[in-house]
């Protein structure tokens, strides 16, 4: 199956240099664009998409189509926003498209925008991505030139411009109220759903927010169709996947293959295994947010519903690697340590959970952990599961109650050695 | 105003227009008075207050939300080593460590000469691949091993532009050694498969 597989999203990457249009253009680009406004109406595309199955890129997997059928047809202005935030720890994927296939990314949109009926586009983009920024600024100027971006696309009725709006170091600007937030000229706190940014969006009005490599998906679903698409990979979540993979694997990189391909293929048929006399300690399948798997869990199909059967969550395919020499005690206190500091501080639990999760995680690595504190620990999920206003809070804890799961013995082998029982620390 | 935000009347007309309401305008025009002067200072807070009619307080308040707006000068270079789980698994403390050493100061200060300012982030940087990993400047500096630290402090010192070093005109095109089933769109990171695009070149 994977044999037969051909790149999608990053054909070509690494080969030429596509971030120039006449050499995306020289590979069919833009004809997708072409396409749709010369001959398709916009419920045409808005069809394709909703027929080709695509679900969201960004982290949560919601069907693509349905969400832009969400949008009141009352005649408001509508607006449509490519997350370009990417900071999930463990995740590159939508920088690697941003700096090396930019245009893919600009095509995707103005096909949504067309789709939905956009009044405006905005890309908001990570503050940290100096790059892509200038990649991205060219590339729209470009664009524009050739009638692909701005007023009459290709001559046609069809008008829309994008505005990208670079954000400032805040990891939860990703999250999508919390983006729109910040895209106003607030704080980038997010509020409560619903009412769910389709009906009341930026500034109030109805918008969509989709992810840099959801939108990189349509420009191909519209040239080779809905049934192409939807024949790629798990039936229930079709199509091409960069999956991220770091940690301990010998060629960490960018892979882009089908969703549902196993875990263990994608560890060790590309990207190298392991090194030499070393065993999978914990995966976390869908970056730093998401509860771990162990080697027990190396077959599962990386797509949303079976990464979900098995316990954890397929998010945004960032695929970090433990082995047998990391401290299981000390890689959840890093990761405590980010979302505790990233945590936009409106509501409690997550405020004061976890910066008491950081707290108690610190001391245990330091040496001077108490025997309460692994019952501390556990009992913290419960007590903030539910009780927020974003997921922020809960995926401060994947990592550290999924580890718990598996690892406790380590936890407590930490608290009364004082120390790791490691050969080496996660250092 | 200050005659410096009166001359940037064009570019802060430019901005204003890409959004439909006012506000949106803040963080670009943050953005453009730290890019100017290297930080934000009192008086682009009053600035930016009076051509989006909010109060400074108002404006404080938002751009203090963002850990990249800074509100005191730094060095002339600003070196962030990423800390988050896979920098950390490659290496990310021995990297802080050897640069607090190599630059005499900890994390948060700027050395003597005015040079470097060292910072350590615990945001993924998004180059998980490439780990340790730091960025100066805004520019990627991947697999950073001492030894290429070394070279990079060096040729900063001697006022080599960090645009230059990070090379970023030669993004790697070129076809690759050693097919990769065609899944893989980077170079093979690992030892023996050849150049990577590492960011910076010296
Ligand atoms: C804490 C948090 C951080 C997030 N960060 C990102 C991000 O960096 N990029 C992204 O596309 N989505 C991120 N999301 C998901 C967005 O809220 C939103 O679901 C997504 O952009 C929708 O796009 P999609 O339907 O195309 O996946 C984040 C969500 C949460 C709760
Ligand atoms: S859960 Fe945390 S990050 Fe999300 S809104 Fe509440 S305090 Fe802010
Ligand atoms: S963990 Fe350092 S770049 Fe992702």
């Amino acid at each position: 199956m994977a044999g037969a597989f051909e790149p999608i999203l990053t054909a070509g990457i690494g080969r030429m240099a596509l971030e120039r249009i006449e050499v995306y253009e020289s590979q069919g680009g833009y004809e997708a664009l072409r396409k749709a406004v010369r001959q398709m109406t916009p419920q045409a595309v808005q069809k394709e998409v909703t027929d080709s199955n695509l679900r969201g890129r960004g982290g949560a997997g919601f069907p693509t189509g349905r969400k832009w059928s969400f949008l009141p047809d009352d005649g408001r202005p509508r607006y449509l926003v490519c997350n370009a935030d990417e900071s999930e720890p463990g995740t590159f994927k939508d920088r690697l498209l941003l700096e090396r296939n930019p245009h893919l990314v600009i095509e995707g949109i103005m096909l949504a925008g067309y789709a939905i009926g956009a009044a405006r586009a905005f890309v908001y983009l990570r503050g940290e991505f100096r790059q892509a920024y200038e990649v991205l600024q060219r590339a729209l100027a470009e664009a524009r030139r050739r009638s692909y971006v701005g007023d009459r696309v290709l001559g046609s009725d069809f008008s829309l411009e994008i505005v990208v709006h670079r954000g400032a170091g805040a990891y939860i600007c990703g999250e999508e109220t919390g983006l729109l937030s910040s895209l106003q000229g607030g704080r980038g706190e997010p509020r409560l759903k619903p009412p769910f940014p389709a009906t009341a969006g930026l500034y109030g009005q109805p918008t969509v927010v989709n992810n840099v490599e959801t939108l990189a998906c349509v420009p191909s679903i519209v040239s080779r169709g809905a049934r192409w698409f939807a024949s790629i990979g798990s039936p229930k979540s079709p199509g091409p996947k960069i999956f991220s993979v770091s940690g301990r694997v010998r060629r960490p990189g960018n892979y882009e293959l089908p969703l549902g391909t196993p875990l263990r293929e994608i560890l060790f048929e590309h990207a190298g295994g392991l090194e030499p006399g070393r065993r999978i300690k914990a995966v976390q399948p869908g970056g730093g947010s998401s509860a771990i798997l162990t080697e027990a869990h190396l077959d599962v199909a990386m797509d949303f519903d079976s990464v979900a059967q098995a316990g954890s969550m397929l998010g945004s395919a960032g695929v970090i690697v433990l082995d047998d020499r990391d401290c299981i005690v000390e890689a959840a206190q890093v990761l405590a340590e980010f979302y505790a500091h990233e945590s936009c501080g409106q509501c409690t639990p997550c405020r004061e959970g976890l910066h008491w999760a950081a707290r108690v995680l610190r001391r245990i690595v330091a040496g001077g952990g108490r025997p309460e504190d692994i019952e501390v620990l556990q009992s913290l999920p419960s007590r903030i599961a539910g009780r927020t206003i974003c997921p922020l809070a809960d995926a401060g804890v994947g990592f550290l109650s999924s580890s718990l799961k598996y690892f406790v013995d380590e936890y407590r082998a930490h608290v009364t050695l004082g120390r790791c029982v490691r050969e080496a620390y996660v250092a | 105003m200050t005659p410096e935000w009166a001359q940037r009347r064009a570019v802060v007309d430019e901005i204003l227009q890409r959004y439909p309401e006012r506000r949106s305008a803040i963080m670009p025009l943050l953005h453009l008075a730290q890019e100017s002067r290297g930080y934000v200072a009192r008086e682009d807070i009053e600035a930016i207050a009076e051509i989006l009619a909010m109060t400074p307080a108002q404006v404080e308040s938002v751009a203090s939300f963002y850990a990249l707006y800074v509100r005191r000068p730094r060095g002339r270079h600003t070196l962030t080593v990423c800390s988050n789980l896979a920098c950390v698994l490659g290496g990310a403390r021995s990297l802080v460590e050897h640069l607090r050493q190599r630059l005499g100061v900890e994390p948060g200060e700027t050395t003597d000469d005015g040079l470097f300012t060292l910072q350590v982030t615990g945001e993924c940087l998004a180059a998980c691949d490439q780990a340790p990993v730091l960025q100066v400047d805004g520019y990627y500096v991947h697999r950073a091993s001492p030894d290429k630290v070394d070279r990079l402090l060096e040729a900063l010192r001697r006022g080599v532009p960090m645009a230059e070093l990070a090379d970023r005109a030669a993004l790697p095109h070129e076809a690759e050694g050693g097919a990769q089933g065609g899944a893989r769109p980077e170079t093979p990171a690992g030892p023996g498969k050849g150049a990577r695009a590492d960011g910076w070149r010296l």
